[in-house]
């Protein structure tokens, strides 16, 4: 059973997990996930492997507490076993000498960008990251991030840290701009809402932008379907097609609507698991 | 032909076959419990006695594994119900399984001399019936292991073709690895099948048999992605490699409207509600959308249980949308009879066109055509055509796509060297062989959608043939050869 060694709270609601799992470890590349359940009556629910160690046979996930299942992962402690953990899931990234890159991370979304940032960076491309979050006491992995990035930008909603701004700010002036010369390639991961404008932002300067989408899943094989997402004029399953893809040809409200099917059951289940924990 | 002589037996032959208790469809569509209840030992033996005896019993015939059904019927009359298990299992390892889900009326039981004039011997009943009893009483034995040998063979999918070849291997002292993708093992039988037609720890036990027998089980272990079949050849040290891992991968229409809330796969509806136990939400925490007014499309077996799992969800109306009539439906008798039994109606000739939703992006009506019957098709069924200005529109809230299967490419796009059909499917010969030497295959992922019996058949075959290339020592690379079977 894959165990975890280390757990931490990154910041509020964000927590890190580094689980033992040698066989992943050897296999993860930037842009894979796993599918994990916390107990056996959990969901399975998939996570991207945010850094990996082959050498010490773990690899890290990090997740936001947003409903049932990311908090039971998050009351987990050093030394539990996860009930399954299933991986690596997807296509990897493209990791090629594109030239020079915008990350734009937003949220929990640095965490599965850092693995790219970083394989892109050694690969010889220059990048420039921006990091968003809502204020500065949620950003996390700031040091990791900057230490992959030529450049690296912070936004927050509030201005507590770096600019006061959205990250479509600093990305359209980037691209506007001319100042770091051509951008070549975007990268975009976060909240479904961030991705699509970032989408919008780059599309118009005909900048190839890549998100990484996070439907809802089951199987995370190809075997259900749950997970598809219309891209271009085709239907794609986000485990298997993805999860990774062309921002600019997404339909971002099918997207985004079908986030919302379970949102009353989300609630439901949520409401149920924090009494529970409560009479514990 | 054997003639219809009730045997030295004073009392006249019952016509009809035994009934077997069943649950009422008013209280049984509030609960996922098993519908038939199985028979008595009276019954059985009541039931039993209808047997002819056949010299030549053309009933083995009609089963894909050649159960010997006159030995085992036999036993049972006479009340030996744990020996008339051990028969079965002689050449059918899952018979709790068979006896529920097998598709009697058109194999062992169509055939049955008695069904010329009466009704057949109910033989799925009572093969489910000794099996139950062998295990409810505990009087499963394990059978006699050969000694070790130094030979390793990994299976790839835990469905039924993949646990008849582990249980066929192990016996003969092989190292048998099972690798399956979900966190629990049995395949369509644990995923696909709901618990009210074959509840989930029959298939707990029937596993727990072949770890007992040393069988080992890996889950969680997707073949292509967390370990290749080259790497369980080369770096892990198979000898031989089966591969079961089932057709999964859903078939949808393409048709508007199709990504809405509330529109399923049937894989994706039922893996939710049987795998993941969503019926049970929110006890377990995989939710699923419990439509008021359901429509399946399909008319398969597949979408009997969708709707049928719907009804028990708390749906008002089930709609089973079907674009041939009746005559067509290729979902077994009993199953169409339990469904209609339980309510849920049926829409022939009727054809989806497009589904439409709320703001919410929920499924809330659905566009249809009906249709007529024309020309056969290439299935010798009559092709269904649209109806000139008949669309319709109706009212549904969730709907549920039960239209079929393919070939998931997951697993066979990461194996080189391995042939596939124009659909995908993996092609093998007689034997089960796979054109990659050491590798072979069977049950849906080479024949599309089938029968649990029949992956098993295909499982057997294979299990026979790996013994053969591994324990004469010749090297199964030197011994390789690929005569494509058409599908
Ligand atoms: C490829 C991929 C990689 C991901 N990587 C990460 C990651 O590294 N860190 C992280 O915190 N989150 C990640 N996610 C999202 C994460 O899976 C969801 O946040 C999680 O499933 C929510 O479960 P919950 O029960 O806690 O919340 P719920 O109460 O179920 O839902 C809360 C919100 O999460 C979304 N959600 C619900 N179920 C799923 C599901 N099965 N899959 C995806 N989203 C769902 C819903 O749209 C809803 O808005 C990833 C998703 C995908 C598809
Ligand atoms: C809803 C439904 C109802 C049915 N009802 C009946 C019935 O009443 N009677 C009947 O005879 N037949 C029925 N069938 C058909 C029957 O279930 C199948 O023909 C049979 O299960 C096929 O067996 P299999 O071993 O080939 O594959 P499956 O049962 O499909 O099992 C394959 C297994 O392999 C695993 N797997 C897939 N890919 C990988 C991978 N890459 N690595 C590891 N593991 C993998 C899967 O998770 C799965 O567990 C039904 C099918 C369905 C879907
Ligand atoms: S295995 Fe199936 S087909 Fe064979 S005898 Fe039993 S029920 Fe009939
Ligand atoms: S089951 Fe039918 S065909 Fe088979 S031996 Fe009995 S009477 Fe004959
Ligand atoms: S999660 Fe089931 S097909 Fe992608």
């Amino acid at each position: 059973m894959p165990r975890i060694l280390q757990k931490s709270e990154l910041v509020p609601d964000i927590h890190q997990l580094v689980v033992q799992s040698p066989q992943l470890a050897a296999k993860a590349r930037p842009g894979h996930f796993v599918i994990v359940m916390a107990d056996p009556q959990g969901e399975r629910i998939p996570l991207t492997i945010a850094d990996f160690d082959p050498s010490g046979g773990t690899i890290t996930l990090v997740l936001m507490v947003v409903g049932t299942s990311s908090a039971k992962l998050a009351k987990l402690a050093e030394g539990d076993d996860l009930h399954a953990m299933i991986g690596p899931l997807g296509h990897s990234s493209e990791i090629d000498r594109f030239g020079t890159l915008v990350m734009v991370a937003g949220g929990v979304g640095t965490a599965p960008i850092y693995p790219i940032a970083r394989a892109m960076h050694q690969r010889g491309n220059r990048v420039i990251s921006i990091q968003g979050a809502r204020s500065a006491e949620l950003l996390f992995w700031r040091e990791k991030l900057a230490a992959v990035s030529d450049r690296h930008i912070i936004t927050t909603d509030d201005g507590s840290l770096g600019r006061k701004a959205l990250v479509t700010e600093p990305l359209g002036e980037l691209l506007e701009s001319g100042g770091e010369g051509k951008i070549d390639r975007v990268y975009a991961i976060g909240p479904a809402i961030m991705m699509k404008f970032c989408a919008q932002t780059t599309r118009p300067l005909g900048v190839k932008t890549i998100v990484s989408l996070n439907t809802i899943m089951v199987d995370g094989t190809g075997m259900c379907g749950g997970c598809r997402v219309r891209v271009g004029e085709k239907s794609l399953f986000t485990c298997v097609d993805g999860p990774e893809f062309d921002g600019h040809l997404v339909d971002w409200d099918n997207v985004l609507s079908r986030q919302k099917i379970y949102t009353a059951e989300e609630k439901c289940s949520l409401d149920r698991y924090i009494k529970e924990a409560r009479q514990q | 032909m054997t003639k219809i002589k009730p045997a030295k037996k004073k009392k006249p032959l019952q016509k009809t076959r035994t009934p077997m208790p069943e649950q009422d469809p008013a209280a049984r569509i509030k609960n996922f419990g098993e519908v038939p209840l199985g028979y008595s030992p009276e019954q059985a033996r009541q039931e039993a006695a209808r047997c002819l005896q056949c010299k030549k019993p053309v009933c083995v015939d009609g089963c894909p594994v050649q159960v010997d059904i006159p030995g085992f019927v036999k036993l049972t009359a006479e009340g030996k119900f744990a020996e008339a298990a051990r028969l079965i299992k002689r050449t059918n390892s899952l018979p709790a399984i068979c006896g529920r889900v097998c598709p009697q009326e058109t194999q062992c039981e169509i055939k049955c001399v008695l069904g010329k004039k009466f009704e057949p011997v109910a033989i799925g009943r009572l093969e489910r019936f000794v099996a139950d009893y062998e295990r409810e009483n505990n009087l499963v034995e394990l059978p006699e292991k050969k000694p070790p040998l130094a030979k390793k063979v990994a299976v790839v999918g835990s469905g039924p073709a993949g646990l008849t070849v582990a249980g066929n291997l192990v016996l003969l002292g092989y190292d048998v690895t099972v690798f399956e993708a979900f966190h629990k093992p049995g395949g369509v039988l644990m995923y696909g099948i709901p618990e009210f037609r074959l509840p989930e720890r029959i298939i707990q036990e029937e596993v727990n048999y072949l770890l007992r027998l040393g069988v080992k089980l890996e889950l969680n272990q997707v073949i292509g992605r967390s370990i290749t079949i080259d790497e369980l050849m080369e770096r892990e040290g198979f000898d031989a490699v089966f591969i079961g891992v089932g057709a999964g991968l859903p078939i949808f229409l393409g048709l508007p409207g199709e990504d809405l809330g509330g529109v399923y796969s049937a894989s994706e509806y039922l893996t939710r509600s049987n795998l993941m136990k969503a019926y049970r939400f929110p006890e377990y925490d995989t939710p699923i959308v419990r439509g008021n007014n359901v429509s399946v499309i399909g008319g398969g077996n597949v979408a009997m249980d969708s709707a049928r799992t719907a009804l028990r969800l708390g749906a008002q109306t089930v709609t089973i949308v079907y674009r041939r009539s009746r005559d067509e439906l290729p979902a077994r008798a009993e199953e169409i009879h339990h469904a209609e039994e339980e309510g849920v109606v049926l829409k022939l000739l009727t054809n989806p066109v497009a589904f439409e939703g709320d703001d919410r992006g929920m499924v809330r009506r659905m566009q249809c055509l009906r249709m007529e019957l024309g020309e056969p098709d290439d299935s010798g069924r009559r092709r269904p055509v649209p109806i000139e200005g008949s669309q319709f529109a109706f009212d549904t809230d969730l709907v549920i796509l039960a239209i079929g299967s393919r070939a998931n490419p997951l697993l066979t796009k990461s194996t080189p060297g391995l042939s596939l059909n124009r659909w995908g499917y993996i092609e093998v010969d007689e034997m089960g062989r796979t054109s990659k030497p050491g590798v072979w295959a069977g049950g849906d992922i080479v024949t599309g959608s089938a029968t649990v019996i029949e992956a098993m058949g295909a499982g057997k075959t294979a299990a026979r043939d790996i013994h053969q290339c591994l324990s004469e020592g010749s090297g199964v690379v030197r011994l390789w050869r690929v005569d494509t079977k058409t599908h």
